[in-house]
């Protein structure tokens, strides 16, 4: 865990005068999955968005892999080479097949043949459970299944990073076990991750470290184990009871 | 629709046959041997007509998608360049630009030392595509914005580049929406193809002008080039009637 994945240092943020972001820091090690919690516009998922700069940040510094976060073509490209992103509401290509949403990057960015993409799209199918569904729409598929084919997605650019925005929040109850359970697998298999949700149970299971923000800042950083024993502060106390009275 | 056609030639008829002294049918009757030569004198404008409207329309579709992709760019430089062109096309009235690309634009030519003439054939076309990009560049905008941002999201996280996002996740669902306000530009275009007559396009308006001048009987050959457009236009409409139940019935195939 010695080796640095993902760097912030006193990274700030603002939306026009809002201050989404304040002084966050905050290390992922390679492997290592980090669990973000917090209540909703507490900045959580700008910080995720900022790692693979869908947003960017304006004062502090972010690094990949040592490498600080720019506007350079090569920043970006790092980017796009080791991080994948799962969103809250799938963002999958509805004109697209599923095997089509899955090869369209490895295709077109990575230069891969059809053959090769189709292939590894299949493996990826197959390690998120639904090898049967690869010339559907998306639109016909369940949104357990949607999300299952978009984490299937990211992992056919075969990143080093996933990063998880509140990947369940839009799933029916029924569907979230299934998503969650793929979550962990990747888990399991060494993926450095950083996920936003709510889902305390899967955090407890996979997290090695817990995030606590509230309005734009980390309010507590601490391990799984820290966090759930002996939360230290009151505003993560109340939080932490509220959302796991039921 | 039929009944509304049919009505129309009705009344046309009825005050035809009235004794008010206004109208003259014969001047455009086609038992008359006159009649009828006039009546093919006015119909030949057609072919022009339609062969301006279409190449202007394919080219203002070309230079609209040209002109609409940088107003998306994350470049502000990029975008501005959009807004201008937009901006500046958008409050040229069509007949002035005519006038400035049939005539002002040899000269232009001609200091730059390239002898390229212009004819009314081009110059229309060159006109009406110009003027109507402005358009279409911005039917073009409103659909891209339509599709949500997620998906150009998607699409940067899996490594597509801008023009790649465009071609392959945001133009393709866009063009759903697009290509019925596409079309329905295109009755605009060949409306405006009227003004090509004032540079001496022998189209259908250019037509009817001159046979008023030899023929003195303006209501009646006005009324049948009238005709001729809502002809056309009513088979534009109904072609984006048919496009939009196409397009409508299998959106979320």
């Amino acid at each position: 865990m010695s080796n640095r994945a993902i760097e912030l240092v006193d990274v700030n943020k603002w939306f026009g005068t809002f201050h989404v972001l304040k002084d966050i820091n905050l290390t992922v090690g390679t492997g290592e999955k980090v669990v973000i919690c917090g209540p909703s516009g507490s900045g959580k998922s700008t910080i995720v968005r900022c790692i693979n700069r869908l947003e960017e940040h304006q004062k502090g510094v972010i690094k990949l892999d040592g490498v600080e976060l720019t506007n350079d073509p090569k920043s970006i490209a790092l980017i796009q080479g080791e991080v994948g992103m799962v969103f809250q509401q799938f963002n999958l290509f509805p004109h697209l097949s599923v095997l089509d949403n899955l090869t369209l990057g490895p295709m077109k960015s990575r230069g891969l043949t059809r053959v090769e993409a189709t292939e590894k799209a299949r493996h990826y199918l197959d390690r998120v459970r639904i090898p049967d569904q690869a010339d559907k729409r998306p639109a016909q598929l369940s949104g357990g299944q949607q999300q299952r084919v978009a984490i299937a997605r990211s992992l056919c650019m075969e990143p080093k990073i996933l990063l998880f925005d509140e990947p369940t929040s839009a799933l029916d109850p029924e569907m979230i076990s299934e998503v969650l359970d793929v979550m962990v697998e990747l888990a399991q298999d060494g993926m450095t991750m950083v996920v936003v949700t709510h889902e305390m149970g899967f955090a407890r299971k996979v997290a090695d470290k817990m995030v606590f923000m509230d309005k734009g800042e980390i309010v507590e950083q601490s391990s799984t184990e820290d966090f759930f024993g002996n939360p230290r502060t009151d505003r993560c106390r109340t939080f932490l009871s509220q959302i796991l009275r039921h | 629709m039929k009944k509304t056609i049919l009505s129309l030639s009705a009344l046309f008829l009825l005050a035809g046959c009235s004794s008010s002294g206004a109208w003259g049918w014969y001047v455009i009757n086609p038992t008359t041997n006159t009649g009828w030569i006039n009546i093919k004198f006015l119909i030949s404008g057609m072919g022009d007509t339609i062969l301006i409207s279409v190449i202007a329309a394919a080219i203002s579709i070309i230079l609209g998608l040209v002109v609409a992709l940088p107003g998306h760019s994350a470049k502000r430089g990029w975008r501005i360049v959009n807004r201008v062109y937009v901006e500046f096309i958008r409050s040229i009235p069509l007949l002035p630009m005519l006038f400035w690309v049939f005539y002002g634009l040899p000269l232009i030519f001609k200091s730059m030392g390239l002898n390229i003439p212009i004819d009314p054939f081009w110059g229309a076309i060159i006109t009406l595509a110009i003027s109507d990009s402005a358009f279409t560049a911005e039917i073009y905008r409103s659909g891209i914005q339509s599709i949500s941002k997620g998906q150009s999201e998607a699409a940067q996280t899996i490594g597509l580049s801008y023009m790649q996002t465009m071609q392959y996740v945001i133009l393709p669902q866009a063009v759903r929406r697009i290509l019925p306000p596409l079309v329905n530009q295109f009755i605009y275009i060949v409306k405006m193809s009227a003004f090509a007559s004032v540079i001496g396009m022998q189209e259908l308006t250019r037509r009817a002008n001159e046979l008023v001048v030899t023929e003195y009987r303006p209501l009646e050959i006005y009324s049948l080039l009238i005709v001729e457009y809502l002809i056309l236009v009513l088979i534009i409409s109904a072609g984006v009637r048919w496009l939009e139940r196409r397009m409508g019935s299998d959106e979320h195939a």
